[in-house]
């Protein structure tokens, strides 16, 4: 469904490449993780595929037509991104956050209507913040905050969610839920995913297939049980690890080492 | 939760009231009194009745200014603070305001405030003013990065601000007498026009940025969250972020133009607005405006009849009540 072919982005002419020829292929259904160190292009990677950076070189496809044709609009009726982490500083009430995510499907000055509040509640069901719909966004934890911004975009009624980090500024059992409601939303309602995480864990207990990212370049790419492997991560992270299929959790798990010689 | 439709609809009633009835109430009040029922009394021709003279030529034109400089203060503060992402962003905060007091004092004290055309200069450089001073100001906060930084935005803007009073204090020294005391008075914020002229000379400003305030609403609400989760929503935000500006400072150039810089309508009326009906911007900006209006019409009414016959400038009016809500905002929402 989603094909990326040969991409290329630097943020000014004659600085270096953020992404480096880089292609991949998405199938619907799909939820891939990209994982890779800090300053990989990861973020930058999935910023191109949301539209929201113009590519210098190279091609985006969804569905087979070029995203390059869509206006932002048309393009946001498609692709929905949830960055890192979301602060209002103005207090908007739960559910008028999740009505922003109508925003492309809706004409410049036409209002919400019950159709649209009818999506948004069951983007609230979907991941379980209908209860508080009507408390402001800014009193919420930050774990179901990102449930919310998620919900607002399912709203946008996407082909493709996009994730930027979901889970690095959550404590541990925000975590859990963050990651159990995505796998939930992926198997129970067929969502296609790119997400992007530090987390290897949680990309080996949610991803079937990873994207190995390191200095903008694809490194390798997968089955998660085939690319996650002790040597990979050494390639990424100059870390040596331990690399075991966990017999409970029953996906691998990546257990650091040591740090190899800078 | 009830629908945004019945949401604004409640609240331009009442915003829209409250603007109607200052509007009608400030003309009748001052040094001579007046009364409504002869006012519109119409089986008196307007040259006989005295009540509407008063009225419509001496009292209205004040209340009318009042109304569109608290109006365009307003709107102009609610758009720089979603823009920017920060609540204390104003005219003021961001040196668009002293910057386009400059550029009107230059024109007053160099005589430059002659009409080309049939057409104002002053209005003309208190907007080139306001947006050269968001031009620097702006150019400040996206040099080192993409997008825009607020934090050295506001810092920007601050120093802007200093550094145009030392140039309005420079451009003083070099008025004489006569000028100085009319400029001084001019800075302080007064409303106190003589007749519908300066008000019609900035008319087509007002009209282009309120025009371009309709288009922001929504793009604004989005923008709030974070630019590049506005994008991934369908906004074109770099075509936002300019109406913005473009608007935003040609509401700022137009009301100091009229009365000089009154400060901290910008940011009292956006917040009392957020504190009534919400953050929804469809309704936060029109809102403001409204607000706005009769917000300094009612400061101006203060500032005509608290110490009688002496009349304060309305700047002191403002600044008494902005100085103090300013800190109340920093110390609890911040």
């Amino acid at each position: 469904m989603l094909r990326v072919d040969n991409l290329s982005f630097a943020y000014r002419e004659q600085t270096p490449l953020v992404v480096d020829r880089v292609s991949v292929e998405v199938d619907r259904g799909e939820l891939v993780g990209v994982i890779g160190p800090n300053g990989s292009g990861k973020t930058t990677l999935l910023k191109l595929i949301a539209g929201t950076l113009k590519p210098s070189a190279g091609s985006i496809e969804l569905a087979g037509r070029r995203l390059a044709e869509w206006s932002r609009r048309e393009a946001a009726r498609r692709i929905a991104y949830v960055p890192q982490e979301t602060h209002a500083p103005f207090d908007f009430a739960v559910l008028d956050i999740v009505l922003m995510g109508r925003f492309p499907h809706l004409g410049a000055f036409t209002l919400e209507g019950p159709a649209d509040l009818a999506i948004a509640r069951r983007a609230l069901d979907a991941t379980g913040t209908r209860a508080f719909e009507a408390r402001p966004f800014s009193t919420l934890s930050g774990g179901e905050k990102q449930r919310v911004v998620i919900a607002s975009a399912l709203a946008q009624e996407p082909e493709l969610l996009l994730l930027d980090e979901p889970t690095a500024s959550l404590d541990l059992g925000h975590q859990l839920d963050v990651q159990t409601l995505l796998g939930r939303l992926n198997r129970e309602r067929g969502v296609t995913m790119v997400l992007s995480t530090h987390d290897l864990n949680l990309a080996a207990s949610l991803c079937r297939r990873l994207v190995l990212l390191r200095d903008g370049r694809v490194l390798a790419q997968g089955p998660t049980e085939q690319v996650l492997t002790t040597a990979a991560v050494k390639a990424l992270y100059d870390v040596d690890a331990d690399v075991q299929r966990h017999p409970q959790a029953g996906h691998l798990t990546v257990t650091p080492l040591a740090r190899l010689g800078a | 939760m009830k629908t945004i439709r019945s949401r604004m609809i409640a609240a331009m009633a009442g915003f829209g009231a409250l603007l109607a009835a200052a509007l009608l109430v400030a003309p009748v009040v001052g040094s001579t009194s007046i009364s409504l029922a002869r006012v519109f009394d119409g089986s008196v021709p307007f040259a006989d009745n005295v009540d509407a003279q008063i009225f419509f030529i001496a009292r209205l034109p004040r209340v009318v200014a009042a109304a569109l400089v608290g109006a365009s203060l307003a709107a102009a503060g609610v758009v720089f603070q979603a823009l920017l992402r920060n609540p204390l962003a104003s005219p003021d905060t961001l040196g668009v305001s002293s910057g386009a007091a400059l550029g009107a004092m230059i024109a007053i004290t160099f005589h430059l405030d002659v009409s080309v055309a049939g057409v104002p200069t002053m209005p003309l450089a208190s907007l080139a003013g306001a947006v050269g001073a968001l031009a620097i100001v702006y150019a400040l906060a996206t040099a080192r990065r993409r997008g825009l930084s607020g934090t050295v935005l506001l810092l920007a803007g601050v120093t802007m601000t200093a550094f145009f009073s030392a140039l309005i204090l420079f451009t003083q020294y070099l008025a004489d007498f006569t000028e100085t005391f009319r400029t001084v008075r001019w800075l302080m914020g007064m409303l106190d026009v003589a007749g519908y002229a300066p008000i019609l000379a900035v008319l087509p400003m007002l009209a282009i940025a309120f025009g371009l305030f309709t288009t922001l609403p929504r793009p604004l609400d989005l923008i709030s969250l974070g630019a590049d989760a506005a994008a991934a929503r369908g906004v074109d935000v770099v075509r936002a972020e300019r109406t913005a500006l473009v608007s935003a400072s040609l509401a700022t150039g137009a009301a100091v133009a009229i009365s000089g810089p009154i400060a901290f309508v910008g940011i009292v009326v956006p917040h009392l607005v957020r504190l009534l009906v919400g953050s929804d911007h469809r309704i936060v900006l029109p809102g403001a405006a409204l607000f706005g209006a009769a917000f300094l019409i009612g400061c101006d009414l203060v500032a005509r009849t608290a110490f009688s016959p002496v009349e304060l400038p309305v700047g002191v009016v403002t600044a008494l009540i902005g100085g103090p809500f300013f800190l109340w905002l920093l110390f609890h929402r911040m």
